[in-house]
């Protein structure tokens, strides 16, 4: 929603011989966005996607299920447009072509057409219907966990934070939720978008949504409160303990806690001394750390060995209390569990950015990642709109304007989302609209065929959800 | 139309399966007028208790026992089908009082949904099983053979929560996780491609959902019919106008007429009022005095509560303030009588260093538009209560939320001193917070800081406002008058000064 100023540019991007403007950065500029939805942007891709194969090909499809979703635009001068629908892929592309926005969010599928609101008064006519359920990890949520950056940069220590996020989170969705139809996708600067498609995922509530949202929630408080992790009883939920087992814990202590140095100086092992409840204990380590000379013999790893000793202390047999014990589980939550905005996830209304936008500040795509394959994911080598626009330019005009895309680089991202994602949404998709069809059929053959007597005639009212039954 | 006294089944061996009615259809029962109101105002007022007991952090043990005392006080009869026709007419009544608005439907939702909740609870598990069944739950127990395969994560989960899988009680149901949203929330089970495995004992949870379901929708339903119900309107007005928020406003719209009924009926209503954040709203822009914007700094120091003293210092400091703290501050300020384009000047300065004047205007002058009920559907949103900013969450980098509940004891102590609280008074009020009475806490803090006593308690961060400024004020005596006026809507228990009824 909010559209961030133009800084610095980059001066070393040249394109046909023409300089750069030092505004802009990255070579981000209307222009080059222009030609990206012109011959890029997989327009057609994301009508098939917003129309979970509502396309009109059965009989069974809902016509207006497509025109009944919410897109907003924020356009050039940070105009700011909401409520725009389409009937079709060619009013959707024509529009983004022609308005050219900087970003594009897309919203729920309402019960009636957003253009139409106004002609509805009064609680619940005009309200959400559908809308997938999303989540959004920032990784500067993770401020106070990362030396390396702050605030909107990221680099190739502190982005594995994301990374281990997506594992957490996309194997709690398949494992626990059942569902299926995953999408993950690069904010473009910092962070990363996830949206759950299944039809059940769309239908869940407000109240279901938040259900899910505090489910994943480990993380509570801020700087002003207390700790910020408790991890109570005597085990983890198994949620919690295979996320520890098999994603963090192995992060923490082969990745973070060296690369981030988080044991090394005073201020920063002290951080999560203050974590251990017990006074006498966090005293004793502190004496054993503040004496440098004997780690500094050491050959490994001086963050290894702290932890080692740490865990060492805290998991002995000699410790009575619980909490103790689970000291050494919230360090690791505490800096490697994700962190979600929850107010994203909990309201069918909230407005997402699209994939495949073009991040204004970076000028880096909004590409799809591949949680099995997340690992290898490169914040810093994602395609760039002045980038794209140059191979394109490269590659000198040819006869077919189809498939322009996949003549650069942003051709793999393309064709992960249509065969990882997209195709089979569609395919669980259509099977959900015929076996719902061949179901109504069946059931008003039955209707027909108990009545001797009288003609009775049913008929389905898809949007009120009830059957109206006359007798003729 | 189902009868809704399906379970009574007074048979031979007197056994009555469940006294829990589901409300389902308008009981087909006579009834005597007075008794409508009578009856109606027993259960408000044990809906009120329990409002009030939520609003205190209550932990489940403490609600039981506060929900049993208030049903014996107020609902029960020596004869058992009399009590239940007072349990459905009550309900009945209020669902036509309390269907009006939206704010009012979520009150009333929760707080039957609440009891419905704990009444569930003191059912026999025979009865609660014939319950299960009334509500048409279609989940089928788990087979041993699944239970086997998963008995491993279902122990660890009831070892999460401090129990153990009783070999006894291993009944599982397994249901689609999205009808256990609670259970989900909090962990308390243990789901697998979709489904959770519930135990016999958060049964409760499964019922709950679908009562409350099925109360949203007709609670929404009545408030379409309820415009045809002539018969009952002047009672109904009676009982409205002390729900709905009007009268409390302006206390010079009241005549003078006292019966001693009237005091005995309005009594118990009043004081519970107090409790549950039924009262002004704060959100006539007209009905509250104007507030310059170079008072605010002032005001700020002497007359704000300690929630919005914190996210005003923060965002002196910071510059900067994320949504939650703007939505409480910023609607507080509207409440206490700043204008709309003195709010926009005042962040917007305060936001000047990190924010260029544009980019404020871009970014966040219109959600102060909307606010204030000048943009979008025009909604003009209501300051926050005490009950919704302690409820709240505030995350990483928010300091909105209730100190007295979102700090840790050294910060709170720290903002307490700050404030020029004795030590002795710091004391008294972290004690009321190890207690979890946080609106107590709030008020004993105001007590410290003006030196006078708050009988009223803390509801609302304006009202905290309100009373501090006619304290710092005047003396004079049309304020003192006026000040005792609202003690008294607030209060009853004060003086002899006479209650003044609102009635047509």
């Amino acid at each position: 929603m909010t559209k961030e100023e133009a800084e610095n540019g980059r001066d070393d991007m040249v394109i046909d011989g023409a300089e750069q403007a030092n505004a802009i950065p990255d070579g981000f500029n209307a222009n080059y966005l222009r030609i990206y939805y012109g011959k890029l942007f997989p327009h057609a891709d994301m009508f098939k996607w917003m129309s979970y194969g509502n396309d009109g090909k059965h009989p069974a499809c809902d016509k207006s299920y497509f025109g009944r979703r919410e897109f907003s635009f924020t356009l050039e001068n940070d105009i700011y447009i909401r409520f725009q629908s389409f009937n079709s892929v060619i009013e959707l592309e024509n529009s983004i072509k022609e308005k050219c926005p900087f970003k594009i969010d897309i919203g729920p599928v309402y019960s009636v057409d957003p253009a139409k609101r106004h002609a509805y008064a009064g609680d619940n006519v005009f309200t959400p219907v559908e809308r997938e359920v999303v989540f959004d990890i920032d990784i500067t949520d993770y401020d106070d966990v990362r030396y390396c950056c702050t605030g909107a940069d990221v680099c190739l220590e502190c982005w594995p934070l994301m990374t281990i996020a997506i594992k957490v989170i996309d194997a709690a969705l398949r494992d626990d939720f059942g569902f299926n139809h995953i999408l993950w996708v690069y904010s473009g600067r910092r962070g990363v978008h996830c949206w759950v498609c299944d039809g059940k995922a769309r239908r869940l509530t407000n109240e279901q949504r938040a259900a899910i949202a505090d489910y994943f929630r480990v993380y509570k408080g801020n700087e002003n409160s207390h700790k910020k992790i408790s991890l109570p009883g005597p085990v983890l939920h198994p949620f919690l303990a295979r996320s520890y087992t098999e994603v963090l814990k192995g992060f923490f202590e082969a990745k973070l806690l060296p690369n981030q140095s988080l044991l090394s100086s005073e201020d920063r092992y002290e951080k999560i001394l203050e974590m251990i409840p017990d006074a006498s204990v966090a005293s004793e380590l502190r004496g054993r750390w503040q004496d440098n000379k004997r780690a500094s013999m050491s050959k490994d790893d001086i963050n290894l060995v702290r932890w080692d000793q740490l865990k060492s202390v805290l998991q002995s047999g000699k410790q009575k209390t619980q909490g103790i014990r689970r000291c050494v589980e919230e360090i690791v939550f505490s800096f490697t569990y994700p962190r979600l905005d929850m107010e994203v996830s909990k309201h069918m209304n909230h407005l997402l950015k699209a994939p495949f936008c073009v991040h204004p500040k970076t000028g880096r795509v909004c590409v799809p990642i591949d949680p099995n394959n997340c690992d290898e994911f490169d914040p810093t080598t994602v395609p760039t709109l002045s980038q794209l626009v140059e191979e394109l330019n490269r590659e000198g005009l040819r006869q077919d304007a189809e498939n322009e895309w996949d003549r650069t680089s942003l051709g793999d991202s393309i064709k992960f989302f249509r065969t990882t994602f997209l195709q089979p949404l569609l395919k669980s998709c259509k099977e959900g609209i015929e076996s719902s069809y061949n179901a109504k059929l069946q059931q008003s053959k039955n209707t027909l065929s108990w009545t001797r007597q009288g003609f009775f005639l049913t008929a389905f009212s898809p949007l009120a959800g009830k059957h109206h039954a006359w007798l003729i | 139309m189902e009868v809704v006294q399906s379970h009574r089944k007074s048979s031979s061996n007197n056994v009555i399966v469940s006294t829990l009615p589901l409300y389902r259809s308008a009981p087909p029962l006579e009834v005597r007028l007075e008794d409508f109101e009578l009856f109606a105002m027993d259960r408000l007022r044990v809906l009120k208790g329990i409002s009030d007991g939520l609003g205190r952090g209550k932990k489940p043990e403490e609600m039981e026992k506060l929900i049993a005392d208030l049903w014996k006080a107020n609902m029960r009869h020596p004869q058992a089908n009399e009590e239940a026709n007072k349990d459905i007419i009550s309900h009945f009544v209020l669902r036509l009082v309390y269907c009006r608005t939206e704010e009012l439907r979520k009150w009333f939702l929760s707080m039957e949904t609440t009891l419905f909740r704990y009444r569930f609870r003191f059912q026999s598990s025979e009865a609660q099983r014939a319950l299960m069944s009334e509500f048409k739950l279609p989940y089928k127990a788990v087979s041993n053979a699944e239970f086997e395969s998963v008995k491993d994560k279902l122990g660890q989960v009831a070892r999460s929560m401090g129990q153990t899988l009783a070999a006894a009680d291993a009944i599982f149901y397994k249901v689609p996780f999205e009808e256990v949203p609670e259970l989900v929330a909090g962990r308390r089970v243990f789901i697998h491609k979709g489904h959770a495995y519930v135990a016999m004992n958060q049964v409760v949870s499964l019922v709950v959902t679908q009562f409350r379901s099925y109360l949203s929708k007709a609670l929404i339903l009545t408030n379409r019919r309820v415009v045809g119900i002539l018969a009952i309107v002047i009672i109904l007005v009676d009982i409205s106008f002390l729900v709905l928020r009007g009268y409390l406003t302006n206390p010079r719209k009241w005549t003078s007429t006292v019966r001693e009924q009237e005091k005995d009926r309005l009594a118990p209503i009043v004081e519970a009022l107090c409790t549950s954040y039924l009262g002004p709203d704060y959100s006539q822009e007209n009905e509250v005095g104007e507030i310059s914007l170079k008072d605010i700094y002032q005001i700020a120091k002497t007359s704000f509560p300690l929630c919005m003293r914190h996210l005003f210092e923060k965002v002196r400091e910071d510059h900067h303030l994320k949504h939650g703290g703007r939505m409480q501050l910023g609607l507080f300020l509207k409440g206490v009588g700043l204008k709309l384009d003195d709010a926009l000047a005042f962040w917007k300065a305060e936001f000047a260093p990190k924010v260029s004047a544009e980019r404020f205007d871009k970014e966040y002058a219109y959600n102060i538009r909307h606010n204030y009920g000048r943009e979008g559907k025009r909604t003009d949103y209501t300051p926050y209560s005490c009950q919704k900013i302690i409820s709240s969450t505030p995350g990483v980098g928010d300091h909105h939320g209730c100190p007295y509940r979102h700090f840790s004891e050294e910060n709170l102590r720290a903002a307490l001193v700050r404030m020029g609280v004795s030590s002795r008074a710091v004391e008294d009020v972290m004690d009321k917070v190890r207690n979890r009475h946080y609106q107590l806490a709030c008020t004993l803090t105001f007590e410290a800081v003006h030196g006078s006593s708050c009988d009223a308690g803390i509801n609302h961060p304006n009202q905290y406002f309100i009373d501090s400024q006619r304290i710092m004020q005047s003396k004079d005596s049309a304020y003192l008058l006026e000040l005792k006026k609202s003690c008294q809507v607030f209060s009853f228990a004060l003086d002899e000064e006479p209650l003044c009824s609102v009635w047509l």
